[in-house]
């Protein structure tokens, strides 16, 4: 006799303990085995291309910050990129190592959250993060000395930073870079070789190189997926020729690969903070700029290494105070093209581990 | 540093193969006609020399008499880009081809385009609103949505 | 300690005593009810606020700090604050399986402490199966999340309750063969009789059984790292998602009240249960319960959670077998007879065999991430 089942969605809906944020994901299931999943976004659409349009560029430098919430300060400098790129103006040598050391410390402090998030999906019910997080309040703690805030900086300006860092900020950040790789080894010691973390993610939602790179995936999901392809070395930007760091790729572009890569890269980006501490030049932090900028009638397509993926700004001018068009290129929207097929044929815990190490933030999808 | 190749040469390499669908074409980008989209897109993927694998972005934008809507290719094996733009003239029932088969990544943003700006792409497999809820009128990002 | 005397025919001065009550029978079982009742909740909150702090300081934040000195009072918060809540059940669920499900789970929770000997005579029934009464009846309380899950009319319950019925049928053999060793060495079924048998605490005769037991148990709590029946991050809270107010009370006492009852059964099977020098029996008793529970206080903030078939792959490809080698070797043990002169060398043999057998298991024969269906 043969058990006739059917299959049935399950609505993994907006509010949900595990999908980082307001995303909402319809899952067909048979049984524990998913067979498709549907994606659900635009719960968090604010409507940020089309303010964009109403501000004055300087303006709009706080609406960047709220795209990816958890990395504000990439946001800023790639929009300011942008819209350097597109005014041709030239930002001063000191703002320039400035921006470096900020936005390295920004990727650690992102990539210590998507770790975390990532082992807490796991089950390891909040210790990994937890500690993650003790690392981040210092970096963050780094961040209130310079911009005054904790999550949402509006530090960077159209021509180099608001203002210069203070005198407290080089000693702690000393205090920080002498801390974290015994830090990052004490991580490695209890997870790295952890046989129930291999279990749980090693072969699991594997995405092949070419898939990758079909699908526009970028950062460390393409890099997991052993394509060497890192916008800091591939197309610098700012003065990242100047430094020397590697690039790290796994082989298989699995759930394992993506969290070893991760943590490779922050290892990489603590390489790149010695460098530019120790080169950091004085001088001003902020070219001439006037305050209504107002670039010649053109467009600009200016991108950087967000800790997520490729971060573009794609901004089109007319010569007046405001942008005409301004779109944001969001690279959590983008990686979770390779979601379904990622996800098909696995169970219910696996789509929650291979959605948590894609790493997205909503705020960046939704826009 | 990503090579951003001059729109004339790959105009004319365009041309050679599919005569009549580059419109304009300069240092910086080149405009293709709407209906060859989805050939020329094949062409720059599968020729060898120009290999544009990846798809960096799909946007469009308002230029209030027509809309344009921008691709973004690289090649990650040469390092080079190239910037292709598509106009539609028609404000009512904008259309273009999609590129869905050629490139996956632009799934989700073609659909994002057809919910802010109404512009169809055909041969999409799932053209439906992403952000706004199904019953929405309109489309917020034309200049003309106060 | 100085003489090992396992000779089964030889039991004669462990024999237990019920005490002299007067009112005879049911005074005794009036008296034992109460101690029971009031034991099983207090140390629930004791365990509770245990587990909060304990969770806390290991993640390297406070815990609970504000209510009370040191917190001490916040399970006392936490049972008030969910007495005072709303008890909402959903409109399409089955109201008679619904309501039912928190008693069937909790009752056997408290029934287990029945045959638990707090000194010597000192329980509420002196039965001569007593391991086997607590194996029969701790798997009543699945029949209740089963009828949790099914009667709240939601698809995440229902998974989560499938899931709960395939893991604990799984994890009642090893669990069941553990106990077996140590009957074996003890010689009888009854709880009473197995704690006078322990001059030497059987921890150190059957370390590989005492794992085995621990695994299997926790595993039957759900308790991490098999703690998927109601897997925080996946479905929501699996069978008890439904559930508010006093009935989530019922469910959250469940889980605490077994993690009480296993570390009672370990304490009394493996570590001597109320047996030491110079403390009186029942804290001697409350103490070895702490000390397993903390154990599992420590597994759970360390370890993550195992998926649902690695979960099956490990009862049955791991735990069963090692069981099944652990009830041989102990067999042919008490078949041959200990000497007494060489009573610690067989305390050491055993540790030995323990040590080899799961290195070699768990090396050759099984890795936990071999245990998948291939996509």
């Amino acid at each position: 006799m043969a058990v006739r089942t059917e299959p049935f969605v399950l609505n993994m809906g907006p509010v949900h303990p595990s999908t980082h944020g307001v995303f909402r994901m319809r899952a067909t299931l048979d049984g524990e085995v998913v067979v498709d999943i549907e994606p659900v976004f635009g719960y968090l659409h604010r409507g940020i291309e089309k303010l964009t349009e109403q501000r004055t560029y300087n303006g709009i430098v706080p609406l960047t910050d709220r795209l990816d919430y958890i990395s504000s300060m990439s946001n800023n400098l790639a929009y300011c990129l942008a819209v350097e790129k597109l005014a041709g103006i030239k930002v001063p040598e000191r703002a320039e190592y400035i921006r470096v050391i900020i936005a390295e410390l920004q990727r650690i402090a992102a990539l210590l959250i998507a770790v975390g998030a990532f082992l807490n999906d796991c089950g390891a019910y909040f210790t990994p993060f937890l500690y993650m997080f003790r690392e981040r309040e210092k970096i963050v703690d780094l961040f209130e000395m310079v911009s005054g805030q904790r999550l949402t900086y509006n530090y960077m300006r159209v021509g180099g930073v608001s203002q210069d860092l203070p005198e407290e900020f080089m000693p702690a950040l000393r205090k920080f870079m002498d801390k974290m790789p015994h830090y990052m080894d004490e991580y490695d010691q209890l997870l790295m070789q952890n046989e129930i973390l291999i279990a749980r993610a090693k072969g699991v939602g594997i995405l092949s190189g070419e898939q990758a790179i079909n699908c526009s995936a970028s950062g460390p999901v393409l890099r997991a997926s052993g394509v060497n392809w890192d916008i800091r070395k591939a197309d610098p930007y700012s003065i990242y020729d100047r430094f020397d760091f590697d690039i790290p790729t796994q082989t298989t572009g699995d759930c394992y690969d993506r969290y070893r890569q991760r943590v490779d890269e922050m290892r990489q980006s603590l390489r790149i903070i010695q460098q530019a501490m120790e080169q950091l030049p004085p001088g001003p932090v902020r070219a001439e700029v006037p305050h209504l900028v107002r670039p010649p009638v053109g467009e600009a397509y200016a991108r950087l290494e967000a800790p997520k993926g490729e971060l573009g700004f794609y901004l089109v001018s007319d010569n007046s105070i405001a942008p005409d068009r301004c779109h944001i290129r969001p690279p959590s929207l983008i990686n979770l093209t390779a979601l379904r097929d990622m996800v098909r044929g696995w169970k219910v815990a696996d789509l929650i581990i291979i959605f948590g190490s894609i790493d997205i933030t909503v705020g960046e999808i939704d826009r | 540093m990503t090579v951003s190749l001059s729109g004339k040469e790959v105009a004319s390499k365009i041309e050679e193969k599919f005569s009549g669908s580059v419109v304009e074409s300069s240092a910086e980008n080149l405009v293709i006609k709407s209906d060859r989209v989805l050939d020329v897109a094949r062409f720059l993927k599968e020729t060898d020399g120009l290999d544009f694998d990846y798809l960096n972005f799909v946007t469009a934008v308002d230029r209030y008499d027509h809309f344009e809507v921008v691709y973004l290719l690289s090649s990650l094996e040469h390092n080079h880009s190239l910037m292709i733009k598509a106009r539609c003239y028609d404000r009512e029932n904008p259309a273009l081809p999609s590129v869905v088969d050629v490139w996956q990544g632009a799934d989700f943003q073609e659909r994002e385009i057809y919910d802010l700006f109404g512009i169809k792409f055909e041969g999409h497999p799932n053209m439906k609103r992403i952000f706004l809820w199904d019953g929405f009128d309109g489309h917020p990002l034309r200049k003309d949505y106060i | 300690m100085a003489t090992f005397d396992f000779n089964i025919y030889n039991l004669v001065n462990s024999q237990a005593v019920p005490p002299d009550w007067p009112g005879g029978f049911w005074w005794h079982w009036l008296f034992f009810t109460v101690v029971i009742i009031g034991f099983v909740l207090t140390l629930v909150m004791g365990v509770i606020y245990i587990e909060r702090r304990g969770m806390g300081r290991m993640q390297s934040r406070l815990g609970p700090n504000r209510t009370g000195p040191f917190g001490l009072l916040q399970p006392v918060a936490d049972a008030v604050k969910v007495l005072l809540k709303e008890n909402i059940v959903p409109t399409a669920a089955d109201k008679l399986v619904h309501w039912l499900a928190p008693v069937i789970a909790f009752a056997p929770a408290l029934m287990l402490f029945a045959v638990i000997p707090f000194e010597n005579g000192a329980l509420l029934a002196d039965l001569n199966i007593g391991i086997l009464y607590v194996v029969a009846i701790s798997s009543v309380s699945t029949v209740g999340i089963f009828m949790a899950g099914w009667g709240s009319s939601n698809k995440y319950s229902l998974l989560g309750a499938m899931r709960n019925v395939a893991a604990i049928v799984s994890y009642e053999i090893p669990m069941v063969l553990a106990i077996a060793g140590v009957v074996l060495i003890a010689g009888s079924l009854s709880l009473n009789q197995i704690v006078m048998a322990q001059n030497v605490p059987f921890v150190l005769l059957q370390p590989l059984g005492f794992l085995l037991f621990f695994a299997a148990g926790c595993a039957e709590i759900n308790r991490s790292p098999f703690d998927l029946m109601e897997a925080d991050s996946e479905i929501v809270a699996g069978f008890h998602t439904e559930y508010s107010g006093m009935k989530f009370a019922m469910f959250y006492l469940v889980e605490y009240a077994e993690a009480v009852a296993i570390s009672a059964i370990i304490a009394t099977l493996f570590l001597g249960g109320w047996k030491g020098p110079i403390l009186p029996p029942w804290l001697w008793f409350i103490i070895k319960i702490i000390l397993v529970f903390f154990a599992m206080v420590w597994t759970r903030t360390t370890l993550p959670r195992i998926r649902i078939d690695q979960l099956m792959a490990f009862a049955w490809k791991f735990l069963f077998p090692m069981s099944l080698l652990n009830l041989f070797i102990t067999a042919l043990q008490v078949l041959a007879g200990w000497p007494t002169e060489l009573a610690w060398v067989m305390v050491i043999v055993n540790i030995a065999v323990m040590v080899v057998m799961v290195f070699i298991w768990s090396k050759f024969f099984f890795r936990l991430g071999g245990g998948r269906l291939e996509a």
